[in-house]
């Protein structure tokens, strides 16, 4: 260590002690309102029978691993990416390809549907997020219209518009989450805090529309204020990775699939996890959650190829979806909550219902 | 999904992927064949060979990868910072210029990877040598750390000199090119990796001390958080999933009148425009019908202001000033034409903010008539005759025991795509394209 580090080494002991004892009180302050659990509430709820939900589409068409997808708001097309590069929009009534774009970077780990559903958002490897305006004419090469909008020092892992075409909020391999602008392409807020790559984010469906949760490698999930760029809260409890991040329907709480196998669900006004969702016989990590329309349900995608549907309230799981033949990267419930979309590393994406 | 995973003390294993990497640029700008072009550069009188002008640097970056200036310009740059390439003119500017600047290639030995971490002691006979070689040649931060080494590692002090004496008398007896060389090499080693400001991240503690201070920062910001009891934010997700149980169509296979096909307006979607404001809003027909009431009550200015507000938040950077200009004129001003009420305070402090127009300049005022319209028209408009009877008019949905996919055994009409509207989609577009345009009926998918 240089004879600097050598004087603040003295300091950074202590400091790291200081941190310690802080997360302890922090701790104690969270457990001081904990007055009941979240199965003990729900008891009085019925208990849910076994899901008849079954794969209704398959769509075939992608030359590699599907990383990502994302539903329209008209609630039948939907855009995927995949890691040969290519991003494709579906029409998932008829099965129609509507749009093909390839894209000259691999691991396309990102995409999103623009609100207005007339563009698409993608990125991945290439350390950027375009945004690809989408054009009726099959003879147009769509490619050529894309935009660059997003710049990381490292690949993007998550991308989602805000509440317009105008704004797009990305996460990346480089630790920070950002907030562009599409039009100019100048980033408007970044997000700093995560000490390790950022894996997924989450725009929070409420009034005043303001936050996101992002969730790292670090194991932490934090919650930020998008205008000024402050990290409100902040959960570190997994054991491992955590995948993905999703907002409970009413934007009180959030759910997290980690590597160590669990998906936990956080309240955001308790300010602390109130549910873990994991099971003896769940060993490979999860990948991907989402919520059913009423918050009732939690849909979770693992890489031992299964898709687990759990009861979110008494925390037991309610059906297991058996049928992709590779890893799950993805599940979405469609805006209208009709079906499930998944996304696997077996080419396929499925629809359920 | 991961593609990096960093464990613990990760920082510095992600470091070193990063160091082989530029390591293999760094041989393969050296290969003879595919290489760089060295030449011999005159540093004064002294000839030094083997040096590359910065300008070749980037041609060649540029060549080999195929990729732009800027680019090639970044990746050259990271490749000086991290002392793979120094500068011969100027070495403490750690830069790379696209120009005449002469360059050379750092010998393996003191490549950051190889030695990693810098040792003390090295430091302290690196900083024996200069005090020796030239009597107060050190910088001004050399001196503190010189004096600082010297009492922090007192008791090998007579080894640090004997080294420095030693490595000074065998440099001597080299040829005077080398001996130059030897001594930049050296010199570029140490301002990497003991830079005067700690201003590159190679430094692993100060990293860590950063990273630290801000875990503490926002401990003690998460410590004055107000908090809600358990029981009554669980309470809360139980309340939620039950009113919105029966709208769950996963859960149920309860079907509302087929969405994907028609716009009609049923029971289930007029219930959830009185769950919270929130939900009547958010649906662009129950907009439109609070809209029709307000206008009634003669208070549809709110609502206006409201999205107009909305649009400044969400609409395009460059139109900002212009559409908050035009809120002013319609809504703020003295005597506007749909002058809103928003008390004084909010006022003053919005009109203040409009002298800097920025995308949430609005914010407090449009908030406020957000929660007037909420407290006061909402709950009379879900008491309105309006809203009554387009309950009691509207479809009843179908309760199926089954879960029945909307489009399980119907025929699918092929729907425009969104893309096919030029501007925004409005509502009236909406159901003329939604009222089942009879496309081309789809060869039949596959189906599990």
């Amino acid at each position: 260590m240089a004879c600097q580090g050598l004087q603040k080494g003295e300091t950074l002991a202590s400091l790291k002690r200081e941190c310690d004892n802080l997360k302890k009180k922090l701790e104690e302050e969270r457990g001081k309102l904990n007055d009941v659990e979240l199965h003990q509430v729900a008891e009085k709820t019925e208990v849910l029978g076994a899901l008849s939900v079954k794969t209704r589409r398959v769509l075939k068409g992608h030359g590699n691993k599907v990383l990502c997808m994302d539903w329209c708001k008209d609630r039948r097309r939907l855009v995927s990416s995949s890691q040969d590069g290519k991003v494709i929009v579906w029409d998932a009534f008829t099965l129609n390809k509507e749009h093909g774009i390839t894209l000259p970077c691999t691991w396309v780990m990102a995409c999103a549907y623009a609100p207005s559903g007339c563009a698409v958002a993608c990125g991945g490897l290439d350390n950027k997020c375009s945004v690809v305006p989408l054009s009726l004419d099959k003879t147009e090469n769509l490619a050529a219209k894309k935009k660059s909008v997003a710049m990381h020092t490292n690949y993007v892992s998550g991308c989602t518009f805000t509440n317009s075409d105008m704004q797009l909020l990305t996460c990346s391999g480089d630790g920070t989450c950002a907030l562009w602008d599409v039009e100019s392409g100048q980033l408007l807020q970044s997000f700093h805090g995560h000490t390790a790559d950022v894996l997924s984010l989450d725009l929070a469906p409420s009034e005043t529309g303001n936050t996101f949760v992002s969730g790292g490698c670090d194991k932490k999930a934090n919650v930020w204020d998008m205008r000024s760029g402050q990290n409100i809260q902040s959960f570190e409890s997994h054991e491992s990775d955590i995948n993905c991040v999703k907002y409970y329907p009413s934007g009180d709480a959030f759910a997290s699939a980690s590597d160590d196998a669990t998906c936990r669900f956080y309240d955001l006004r308790a300010d602390r996890e109130v549910a873990v969702y994991q099971k003896d016989s769940i060993i490979f990590g999860a990948s991907t959650v989402d919520f059913s329309l009423s918050g009732r349900l939690l849909f979770a995608g693992y890489n031992d190829y299964t898709i687990n549907a759990w009861d979110v309230l008494k925390g037991t799981r309610v059906s297991v979806l058996f049928g992709h033949e590779n890893r799950i990267s993805r599940v979405r419930v469609s805006p209208d909550g009709t079906a499930l979309c998944s996304a696997s590393w077996d080419n396929t994406l499925r629809i359920w219902a | 999904m991961t593609i990096n995973t960093l464990a613990k003390g990760g920082w510095y294993r992600e470091q070193m992927t990063c160091f082989r990497k530029m390591e293999k640029v760094i041989v393969a700008m050296q290969d003879p064949d595919m290489g760089m072009k060295m030449r011999n550069q005159r540093l004064l009188i002294t000839v030094i060979p083997h040096a590359m002008t910065g300008r070749d640097v980037i041609d060649w970056l540029i060549q080999k990868y195929n990729i732009c200036e800027e680019e090639a310009l970044h990746v050259g740059g990271m490749l000086v910072r991290y002392g793979y390439i120094y500068p011969l003119k100027e070495p403490r500017s750690l830069v790379l210029r696209a120009d005449e600047t002469p360059y050379r290639f750092q010998t393996p030995y003191f490549w950051t990877s190889t030695r990693w971490p810098a040792s003390e002691l090295d430091y302290a006979i690196y900083l024996a040598k200069k005090n020796i070689r030239k009597q107060g040649e050190l910088m001004e931060y050399e001196k503190e750390r010189y004096s600082l080494l010297h009492k922090r590692i007192n008791h090998t002090w007579d080894f640090v000199v004997m080294q420095a004496r030693e490595q000074l008398r065998a440099s001597k007896q080299r040829r005077k090119a080398d001996r130059i060389v030897l001594e930049c090499q050296e010199q570029a080693y140490w301002l990497i990796n003991r830079p005067p400001v700690r201003s590159l991240t190679l430094h692993y503690s100060a990293v860590l001390y950063h990273t630290v201070l801000s875990c503490i920062e926002s401990c003690r910001r998460a410590l004055g958080r107000n908090r809600v009891k358990s029981s009554i934010c669980l309470e809360g997700f139980v309340k939620f999933s039950e009113q919105y149980q029966n709208h769950d169509p996963i859960m149920q296979g309860c079907l509302p009148s087929n969405p994907w096909i028609s716009d009609d307006t049923n029971t289930h979607r007029l219930e959830r425009w009185s769950f919270s404001f929130m939900e009547l809003l958010n649906d662009p027909i129950g907009r439109r019908e609070f809209m029709t009431y307000l206008e009634k009550e003669f208070s549809a200015e709110n609502l206006c202001f409201w999205q107009a507000c909305e649009d400044i938040r969400h609409g395009e950077s460059s139109k900002i000033i212009q559409k908050v200009e035009d809120v002013y004129k319609n809504f703020l001003a003295p005597g506007a034409a749909r002058w809103v009420n928003i008390d004084s305070k909010t006022m003053d402090k919005t009109l203040e903010g409009i002298k800097h127009p920025h995308r949430f300049v609005m914010d407090d005022a449009q908030l406020h008539i957000y929660f007037l319209m909420k407290k006061d028209s909402y709950p009379r408009y879900l008491k309105s005759d309006l809203y009554k009877n387009m309950l009691a008019k509207a479809i009843v949905p179908q309760e199926t025991k089954k879960s029945v996919f909307p489009f399980m055994r119907r025929q699918r009409h092929s729907s425009p795509s969104p893309a096919q509207a030029v501007t925004q989609v409005t509502e009236e577009d909406g159901r003329a394209m939604g009222a089942g345009k009879a496309g081309t009926n789809s060869a039949a998918g596959s189906h599990v």
